[in-house]
């Protein structure tokens, strides 16, 4: 059980702490700037904290005494001579790499971009492979104005082998450490595209991706148009029809049984809010065929909760989960998601929950 | 020497200012003075070396476009203000 979680908000990165009345914030750092992705890495402990200055750019911090003090790193940045001319508009996600590739971070970026440290951030690398596939001219923005990458999962079996998701470009795994790159997903509908370009692989909208550390080539996906699972590290994939919304953002898998999964429903699209005011989070403890929804401890009329795709974590016992809103509201569950307690209703928009 | 402010919304990271720099040119004065204070031109500048699309620049009171800032003759007497512009926020 986590006695501490990190939050990426609109207005800083919270850590909160966890006592005998319930979760409190302990500190706030960065007071005031948006915490676009934040991230412990377990390999040393070290924080990072990418910040989204309205009008000065992406930034990266890193902490090295569990945030009581911060280092400025040099944030990404796309090299002179990257094709297209981009320019860093927001470091989406950030990821540890394998257990052994200390010092290895991934960013992935708006736009598109994938980012590699050796070095504990504190210098990057564009990985051009990635940038220069040719699918790459379909790739266009689901929620931005600019494709992004959301989601970076090393394979714990191998940390050369890393699965990237792409809004709106697909799925992606490279083999050989990003050298070269292959797009998966067959099986995806994306219902926003014309018929005969729905199924097309490189225009799909993954919102999120989830892989269980035991269970590495089960993986889950909410998607744009719908809820899909693969049981081949994202080759392919499966259509879940759970009996609600088959809409949202957030998706955590369980860290060692490839049968359960969690997600958090919202009407779609055109609305992004829960349905009839009611916020639920489903559960599947058998591969998807069956479901179960939780609304104990949850608000069940007049909420405007949407759990966006970092929002939802999952500690290593499989039976903590903490989920925090777009309208600053943040719960936790410590029976697996089956009831859940209200930490905090008054906080800034949560971007990422990281329980730690 | 040109004189050169930031928006006090960057006084974390240059504190010390106001900076004297010489430039015939806005873009001069700038490489300059980010030349000594190389960790306030990721604020200013984006990847591409552009001015950042919420940040803009006064010289002699007068806001410049941004996309022709650069190239803005400044005397030794004039007086730059870089700052946050209100559509980022």
């Amino acid at each position: 059980m986590s006695n501490q979680l990190l939050l990426g908000t609109r207005k800083g990165l919270l850590t909160l702490q966890r006592g005998n009345g319930g979760w409190v914030v302990a500190r706030t750092d960065f007071p005031g700037i948006a915490v676009s992705a934040v991230l412990r890495d377990a390999c040393d402990g070290a924080i990072y904290a990418a910040l989204k200055h309205g009008h000065f750019g992406a930034k990266l911090h890193r902490s090295d005494d569990g945030g009581g003090s911060w280092k400025e790193l040099a944030a990404p940045a796309f090299p002179a001579d990257t094709a297209g001319s981009p320019s860093l508009f927001q470091i989406w996600t950030l990821e540890a790499g394998g257990p052994q590739q200390p010092g290895r971070l991934w960013i992935g970026a708006l736009p598109a971009g994938l980012f590699r440290s050796d070095d504990r951030g504190e210098t990057w690398e564009l990985v051009r492979a990635l940038w220069d596939v040719p699918e790459r001219e379909k790739w266009f923005g689901g929620g931005y104005d600019m494709a992004g990458i959301h989601t970076i999962l090393p394979d714990p079996r191998d940390a050369r082998r890393v699965f990237v998701a792409i809004s709106c470009g697909g799925v992606w795994e490279t083999r050989d450490d990003g050298a070269s790159w292959k797009v998966h997903g067959k099986g995806l509908i994306a219902g926003y595209m014309p018929p005969e370009q729905a199924e097309a692989s490189e225009i799909q909208d993954p919102h999120r991706v989830a892989r269980s550390a035991g269970a590495p080539d089960v993986m889950w996906m909410q998607h744009h148009s719908g809820m899909y699972r693969s049981t081949d590290a994202g080759l392919t994939w499966s259509p879940l029809k759970p009996p609600w919304d088959d809409f949202g953002f957030a998706v955590v898998a369980h860290p060692e049984d490839g049968n359960t999964a969690w997600f958090v429903p919202a009407m779609k699209d055109e609305l992004r809010m829960p349905r009839n005011g009611a916020l639920i989070v489903s559960r599947t403890r058998d591969g998807g065929k069956s479901w179960e929804k939780f609304s104990d401890g949850l608000p069940q009329r007049d909420a405007f909760d949407l759990i966006y795709r970092h929002g939802m974590d999952i500690d290593a016992s499989g039976t903590q989960l903490a989920i925090g809103s777009t309208t600053g509201a943040l719960w936790v569950s410590e029976n697996s998601g089956e009831k859940w307690q209200l930490a905090n209703a008054h906080l800034p928009p949560i971007y990422e929950v990281r329980l730690i | 020497m040109a004189e050169v402010h930031f928006t006090s919304w960057l006084r974390e990271v240059v504190p010390d200012g106001p900076f004297q720099v010489n430039g015939g040119t806005v873009g001069e004065a700038l490489t300059a003075l980010f030349a000594n204070k190389p960790e306030v031109r990721g604020y200013v500048l984006d990847d591409r070396g552009s001015l950042r699309k919420h940040v803009c620049v006064f010289a002699d009171g007068m806001r410049l476009p941004n996309a022709t800032a650069f190239g803005h003759a400044i005397g030794a007497q004039s007086k730059l203000y870089v700052m946050q512009a209100l559509s980022g926020g």
